[in-house]
């Protein structure tokens, strides 16, 4: 979420879910909220009943369509344009909040040339919308207040999702939509605690509540309360530590909870990553597909069987209790990690129980400050949360940005990494089912959920079946320039002209063979909802 | 919103306009036996037993669709209200088994008991997964209901199985229509409606089953249903549970607040919860259906394993620790490195990136949060 935090100071969802169903406008882009987020699609759906308008931005026909006074069928990876192009109306109608944007925000006039990129010619012919679709999304969106914005993975996983989300920052700012009820810029996190992950500092620049490695003040202040010597260079992404890897730069790693095989872009190549390692540690309560590789695996428990706690994507810290006892040896990550640190001498993990570990945090994050279990027993706390008597906030940015002003950015029209060409004429864009969570490793469990959803499906439109001769239900080859995978058509009008779809849970029909690990230089989250493919029909025996 | 009062039984109760007397009663602690109400859905005097006496109307009143006003005077408990209440009722059971709840043994009846009145296996409470947790029982039990005194039919029509997650006995339906409310204001759905079967009206999916009526398995339908019709499959009969721990959904980012319900150190079910500003009582198919499964899966790791001669081996935690710490110390600054995890909680999270700072003496931490 590098691009909020560059326009804001901070990367969450800026407003609560609960205050959703109040918006008089609502544009989803990017989501399909009734599969990857159900129950904030209920707000969603409350609100239209409330009277709000509600305009999505997909290239899919997802379920809220039905719902939408607005369907922007944008082609994938046109993000950009389409909401620069809205802004472009927005400010050429004089339907700009201009008080609030005066006021409250930095850089607009650089922002507002780069808008000259953007007239409606060009929009429409890069998005594919027709324009006075896009008109009227622009002045639905400028004039209906309040008016909030919220995307999920498809604004993200983009060569440029740093721009996609630095775009719906500059509507949000250029409308006035921020800082009150029923606004904002509202990410919508895949994974259950990606945004406490993030919190606590499992990245590779910074300590928990985003406080810099490379901060000499910041690095004393750990070093002091961790009573150890610590390096102040800014380590590794993901991605790069996969590169590493495969160069032998990096010779251990240790994988708690995660399946990369299965959910990172390009997997023949994170599988030659971790076959190049020394030593591999892998922590979870499957042998999952990574697991199968390592040298030891220690075996987790669930989330039922531990206490802690989950930050949603609200930014609401909230309490995971044990409901039952651990299966069989198999021991909470947190006691694992503490377990090991003792064993290799370290003094500071001595908890007796996850409680103490949020004492810890408290002490050394801000933004948790006011965080213990037992305010958290209730209904959770949002952050920032400081003290011990601050309620907690729901709503960021109120009355001022956190980092002072906010701040337009300027942005160009860049097109996907790999756009299709004669070779690979197709589109393949990605998502979520509703019925499977990330690679499946708990899903897949559950006979019920499969016989829903039991197999990857490539959703493909029925004139490009037509023409490649395939039936709904024939099995086909995806093949992209990375790899390819065999999987069942499905026909259906919910599919754009020359745009395929699949979803990444199922192991045997692997999309991240075919994706395209190129990095959004900012946010370094790869190219997973754009890449170019051929589809063959495959001969049935 | 002005508030005002108005008297019911005698009591003064406050209330405003928007306000129904069904809610201002409920407010002053007051029952009205119903069968279609529910806090969280619209109203609709669908099972007509809320009636109440308003002084000055000549009509008695369905207290769930009436708002109130100022000075109002309302009985809701004279004779003459628990008449036309039973006659009410009587015509639900009058579709409905109602054997056992107008038996005089019903208190002491076990399911395996001789009946003395030969009721049917099929039609008796103590065989019906929500014996002991029914509003029909209650609304039976507060209203004295005797012998009906009009002729009852068995429906005899088959339990609808048609989805992994959930049995809908249409013999049990009292056709309240809450579960169509709660499918169609809370879920946006419209997978059921009432539908005839063999000419008893009934809710059941709009098309041939519930998948091909668009249904999502949100399990929304289920949480409302006061009798035995809608059941989830999983734990339908085990009763009330032993114990139950409010947590947190670990499949996605919304965070539903769910009531894990425990029965011999086994999640039989997951329940959303009711009371709280993220998901209010309502969930999605994996936070409900998705959980037990999986905790409790035979492929679970039950213990450490270390790879010998190629095979991964189990181990004691005490040996594969050693073994753990012993390798990493060979591996610290920047030739190591950790990926936590999204699905971990925070605090281990925490402890992940200070082990790694601290102990391995790197930087060189990420998650999968990008994707
Ligand atoms: S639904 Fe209620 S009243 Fe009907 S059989 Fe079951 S327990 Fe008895
Ligand atoms: S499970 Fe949900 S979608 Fe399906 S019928 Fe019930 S309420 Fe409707
Ligand atoms: S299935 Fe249950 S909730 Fe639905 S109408 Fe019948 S009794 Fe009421
Ligand atoms: S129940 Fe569904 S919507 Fe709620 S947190 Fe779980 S996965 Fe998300």
């Amino acid at each position: 979420m590098a691009g909020l935090a560059a326009s804001f100071g901070s990367g969450a969802m800026t407003n609560s879910i609960n205050e959703i169903k109040d918006a008089a406008c609502i544009l989803v882009i990017g989501s399909d909220t009734t599969s990857g987020h159900p129950v904030i699609a209920l707000e969603i759906k409350k609100a239209v009943r409330n009277g709000g308008k509600l305009i999505v931005a997909n290239p899919r026909e997802i379920e809220l369509c039905r719902y939408a006074d607005i369907w922007l069928r944008h082609l994938p990876g046109s993000d950009v344009a389409l909401l620069m192009g809205m802004m472009k109306i927005i400010a050429d109608e004089e339907l700009a909040d201009l008080n609030f944007v005066s006021e409250c925000c930095d850089n607009f006039d650089a922002f507002k040339k780069s808008l000259d990129n953007f007239d409606l010619d060009f929009v429409e012919k890069v998005t594919g919308v027709p324009r006075d679709t896009i008109i009227e999304a622009a002045r639905l969106y400028a004039t209906c207040k309040p008016a909030t914005t919220i995307y999920a993975m498809g604004i993200t996983q983009h060569s440029h999702g740093t721009d996609n989300v630095l775009a719906t920052a500059n509507l949000a700012m250029l409308t006035g939509n921020m800082g009150k009820p029923s606004t904002g810029v509202n990410p919508l996190r895949g994974q259950n605690n990606v945004q406490g992950a993030c919190d606590m500092g499992a990245l590779p620049n910074v300590y928990t509540g985003y406080q810099r490695v490379d901060n000499p003040d910041l690095q004393k202040k750990f070093e002091v309360a961790w009573r150890e010597d610590l390096s102040p260079t800014p380590g590794l992404t993901l991605t790069e530590m996969l590169d590493a890897a495969c160069d032998g730069k990096i010779k251990a790693m240790y994988i708690m909870g995660e399946n990369p095989i299965l959910s990172d872009a390009d997997a023949n190549h994170t599988e030659k990553a971790l076959k190049n390692l020394e030593f591999l540690i892998v922590q979870d309560f499957f042998l999952n597909e990574t697991a199968q590789m390592a040298d030891v695996v220690l075996p987790a428990v669930s989330f039922a069987e531990k206490d802690g706690t989950f930050t949603n994507t609200e930014r609401r810290i909230q309490r995971v209790r044990k409901a039952i006892d651990p299966i069989g040896n198999s021991k909470p990550d947190w006691w694992i990690i503490c377990q090991l640190a003792k064993k290799m001498g370290a003094q500071n993990f001595d908890f007796e129980n996850p409680s103490e570990v949020m004492e810890e945090i408290a002490k050394l994050t801000p933004s948790y400050g006011g965080v213990d279990y037992e305010r958290l027993e209730e209904c959770g706390l949002q952050w920032p949360c400081p003290t011990k008597d601050h309620p907690g906030t729901p709503i960021l940015h109120v009355g001022r940005f956190v980092c002072g002003l906010g701040k337009f950015t300027p942005l160009q029209y860049k097109p996907p990494a790999e756009i299709p060409d004669k070779e690979y004429p197709l589109i393949l864009t990605t998502g979520r089912s509703l019925y499977h969570y990330h690679t499946g490793t708990m899903t897949r469990k559950v006979a019920g959920l499969n016989a829903l959803d039991p197999e990857g499906l490539v959703e493909i439109n029925p004139w490009d079946a037509s023409a490649l001769k395939i039936k709904n239900g024939n099995t086909v080859k995806v093949i992209s320039r990375r790899g390819e995978v065999t999987a069942k058509a499905k026909v259906t009008e919910k599919m754009p002209k020359n745009v395929v779809f699949m979803t990444f849970h199922f192991a045997e029909s692997a999309v991240n063979l075919l994706t395209n690990p190129v990095l959004d230089p900012v946010a370094k989250i790869p190219e997973l909802k754009v890449c170019a493919v051929k589809i063959e029909g495959v001969k049935q025996k | 919103m002005t508030e005002f009062t108005l008297t019911i039984n005698g009591q003064k109760a406050s209330a405003t306009e928007e306000m129904t007397v069904f809610e201002a009663a409920a407010t002053a602690g007051i029952y009205i036996p119903n069968l279609c109400a529910h806090p969280n859905l619209p109203p609709s005097g669908e099972c007509g037993l809320c009636l109440v006496k308003i002084e000055g109307q000549s009509e008695y009143a369905i207290s769930c669709t009436t708002k109130t006003a100022r000075d109002m005077v309302v009985h809701t408990d004279t004779p003459e209200l628990r008449q036309k209440q039973r006659s009410a009722l009587e015509k639900i059971l009058s579709e409905h088994p109602n054997a056992c709840l107008t038996c005089w043994r019903k208190e002491r009846c076990k399911p395996f008991d001789v009946c003395l009145r030969n009721v049917k296996v099929t039609e008796r409470c103590v065989t019906c997964p929500k014996n002991g947790r029914c509003d029909l029982q209650k609304v039976a039990d507060f209203l004295d209901i005797g012998e009906l005194t009009i002729p009852y039919t068995y429906r005899n029509l088959p339990v609808n199985q048609d989805n992994p997650f959930f049995d809908l006995d249409y013999n049990l339906c009292i056709a309240c229509g809450q579960c169509i409310r709660a499918c169609h204001y809370l879920r946006g759905m419209e997978t059921i409606d009432f539908i005839k079967l063999n000419g008893f009206r009934v809710a059941g999916p709009v098309k041939d089953n519930h998948k091909n009526s668009g249904c999502k398995f949100c399990g929304a339908c289920i949480d409302v249903c006061p009798t035995g019709a809608l059941m989830e499959r999983p734990g339908k009969w085990l009763g009330l549970p032993r114990h139950s721990v409010i947590t947190t959904c670990p499949y996605c980012g919304v965070g539903c607040q769910l009531s894990l319900e425990v029965n011999d150190g086994k999640i039989v079910r997951s329940v959303p919860v009711l009371e709280n500003s993220v998901n209010q009582g309502q969930a999605c198919v994996k936070g409900r259906f998705g959980i037990a499964e999986f905790v409790h899966h035979p492929e679970r790791l039950t213990n450490p394993l270390i790879r010998k001669g190629g095979k991964l081996i189990d181990a004691s935690w005490d040996e594969t620790l050693a073994l753990v710490a012993e390798a990493l110390w060979n591996y610290q600054g920047d030739q190591f490195a950790f990926i936590a995890s999204a699905k971990c909680t925070n605090e281990e999270n925490y402890l992940a990136q200070k082990f790694t700072r601290t102990v391995m003496q790197t930087n060189n931490i990420d998650h999968c949060a990008r994707l």
